[in-house]
């Protein structure tokens, strides 16, 4: 074979490995789709969301305090999260072009948002649970709340950026003050940006176990407070799961379903936004 | 001015949130430093009920799992995200991506549960089974299913977004005149892309395997589904093993005693300061990389 054959072989060979492994990746993602999809559905109806669960044995049941649980902890965790995530991320991209200090909170920001999460969870614990001497709902969405941080900031930071720097200039011309262009212009002309990026952390956070394990706890029964341990959608799910029940796995399925399609359609949503605010900013 | 130091300072916080974090994580693990000291590091035995707490058989499970994963994802995602900015016509670009995005949006509990129900039971069935027949000491039987392999699989599959969208981030910031060079001197589309696409950036690619190896650290729920739970060190990858994440997962509320928690801490501590690492790292090398085309 020819220096020339070899070559064009090689590349062909390359080629199609490359697209290849597009679609191999698809395999093990349509497989957990579709599984999800099948052993969820025959569990899902309206009991799933407005039912307690059942000890074992009992038929029926649903996870309808984990699906409140959740909500509770985006809630708190929005709280503790968004407005630091959101005013830093204003700081970066307004007042942090250059200096040291913008830096230094840029480069921290990818550092923690590299944390485990299970670590962030024993973070808690020990400023929040320990204290209180119970686990609860607070120190869960305090938890997720944390993670959420550094999500925000930076594309808070992204997106604000995006604003075109002559919309400033014209603010500025008029004699408003930095801060009112920012917060009335600038802020405004990129709140569609802003809204994609709160939407993309709960994305994140809804999703999370590992912190909830040891802060927000678990909970048989409806939340009635901040203070008290709460259910949680995924972690009744990874509890349902790793039980040796049968009815319990089923519920899993389900579980999963529901939780599936609440962090699928928040990302969703927050590519709507994402597109919306583009065609604005142009 | 006001609203420069206001949110200054909710910036500032972000500084105090990360001191924080390595300050509270250093207290919660104290007791267990100051009475296991070294041999924390270096033992493998771990009894709580007798006060015995050696790292080593987490650490080694860690290790092992995340190293194997990224070995099976890496070329996944360097040959997808080459596809995707490189090859791939245009119609094809987003859809992709976007499942790709899928791949990282889902739950880690849910990729879990398909990991407990799903993949365990095909890995003990097809997969353990053949690799057995190669007769080497990494594939020995029996296979529960339950196994570092397994785990290694499943991590694989969760890191290769993270690969696949900063690699992408690399390549694409490459300029294009590097790649019309190549073509111009008369290289195919595989030079083009060795000579003038991964070449420039292979320091940023490293990056990005790196952050990937991060995630694949401190991946907590997965992990404890489907990597067996036992603390051991084996260099049979089909046996059942643990990880650090997975102790603390699994151990964490139900210890009884203070040390027994406080061990718990350190190994977390352990595995802040190896991720914390990898990250600052691999976060400069990225860095590194996409300011050098900018100039």
């Amino acid at each position: 074979m020819d220096f020339q054959t070899r070559r064009l072989i090689i590349d062909r060979a390359m080629v199609f490995l490359c697209g290849a492994a597009a679609v191999i990746a698809c395999i093990p993602l349509g497989s957990l789709l579709l599984y999800v999809l099948t052993q969820g559905l025959h569990r899902l109806d309206l009991t799933f969301f407005t039912h307690l669960p059942t000890p074992v044995g009992v038929d029926g049941g649903g996870m309808g305090n984990a699906i409140l649980g959740t909500l509770t902890l985006i809630l708190v965790a929005s709280c503790v999260g968004l407005p630091v995530g959101i005013m830093a991320g204003i700081y970066l991209s307004e007042y942090g072009k250059k200096n040291q200090f913008a830096w230094m909170v840029r480069f921290t920001c990818d550092v923690l948002s590299g944390v485990p999460s299970i670590v962030t969870g024993i973070v808690v614990y020990t400023i929040v649970v320990r204290p209180m001497h119970s686990f609860s709902a607070l120190a869960g969405g305090i938890a997720l709340g944390f993670m959420m941080i550094p999500i925000v900031t930076r594309t808070t930071e992204e997106l604000v950026k995006m604003v075109p720097h002559s919309i400033r200039e014209a603010s500025w011309a008029l004699g408003i003050p930095q801060w009112q262009t920012i917060l009335a212009i600038v802020v405004r002309t990129a709140k569609n940006g802003i809204l994609t990026g709160v939407l993309l952390s709960v994305a994140r956070i809804a999703g999370e176990t590992a912190p909830l394990l040891f802060t927000a706890f678990n909970n048989q029964y409806w939340p009635s407070g901040l203070n008290q341990p709460t259910a949680s959608l995924t972690v009744q799910v990874f509890t349902y799961a790793i039980s040796p029940f049968k009815d319990w796995q089923d519920q899993a399925w389900t579980g999963a379903l529901v939780l599936l399609m609440l962090v699928l359609s928040i990302n969703l949503g927050a590519k709507l936004f994402f597109k919306n605010s583009r065609s604005l900013l142009r | 001015m006001i609203f420069l130091y206001l949110t200054g300072f909710f910036a500032f916080l972000i500084l105090a949130l990360a001191a924080a974090n390595a300050y509270f994580l250093w207290v919660a693990a104290g007791p267990s430093i100051a009475k296991t000291g070294f041999s924390f590091l270096t033992s493998s035995d771990w009894d709580p009920v007798q006060g015995l707490f050696g790292s080593l058989p987490f650490v080694y499970g860690t290790l092992v799992s995340s190293f194997l994963a990224l070995l099976i994802a890496t070329p996944f995602g360097l040959g997808i995200s080459l596809f995707l900015t490189e090859l791939a016509p245009m119609k094809f670009r987003d859809p992709v991506a976007f499942l790709v995005e899928i791949l990282a949006a889902i739950p880690s509990v849910v990729y879990g549960l398909w990991g407990i129900f799903l993949l365990a039971p095909f890995m003990r069935v097809h997969v353990d089974p053949l690799l057995m027949k190669l007769g080497l000491p990494f594939f020995k039987g029996p296979s529960t299913g339950l196994s570092i392999f397994t785990a290694s699989i499943i991590l694989s599959i969760m890191i290769l977004p993270t690969i696949t969208a900063i690699s992408r981030e690399v390549f694409e910031a490459v300029p294009n005149s590097y790649r019309e060079s190549a073509r111009a001197l008369g290289a195919t589309s595989w030079e083009t892309i060795l000579l003038a696409v991964v070449k420039p950036s292979k320091v940023g690619v490293l990056g990005a395997i790196m952050l990937a190896m991060g995630r694949a650290l401190g991946e907590t729920m997965a992990v404890t589904m489907v990597i067996g739970n036992n603390p051991q060190i084996t260099a049979n990858l089909l046996a059942a093993g643990h990880s650090m994440a997975s102790v603390i997962a699994n151990e964490f509320s139900e210890a009884n005693s203070d040390l027994h928690v406080s061990a718990l801490a350190e190994i977390g501590l352990l595995l802040m300061v190896i991720t914390l690492v990898l990250n600052i790292v691999a976060n400069l090398l990225v860095w590194a990389t996409a300011t050098k085309f900018k100039k």
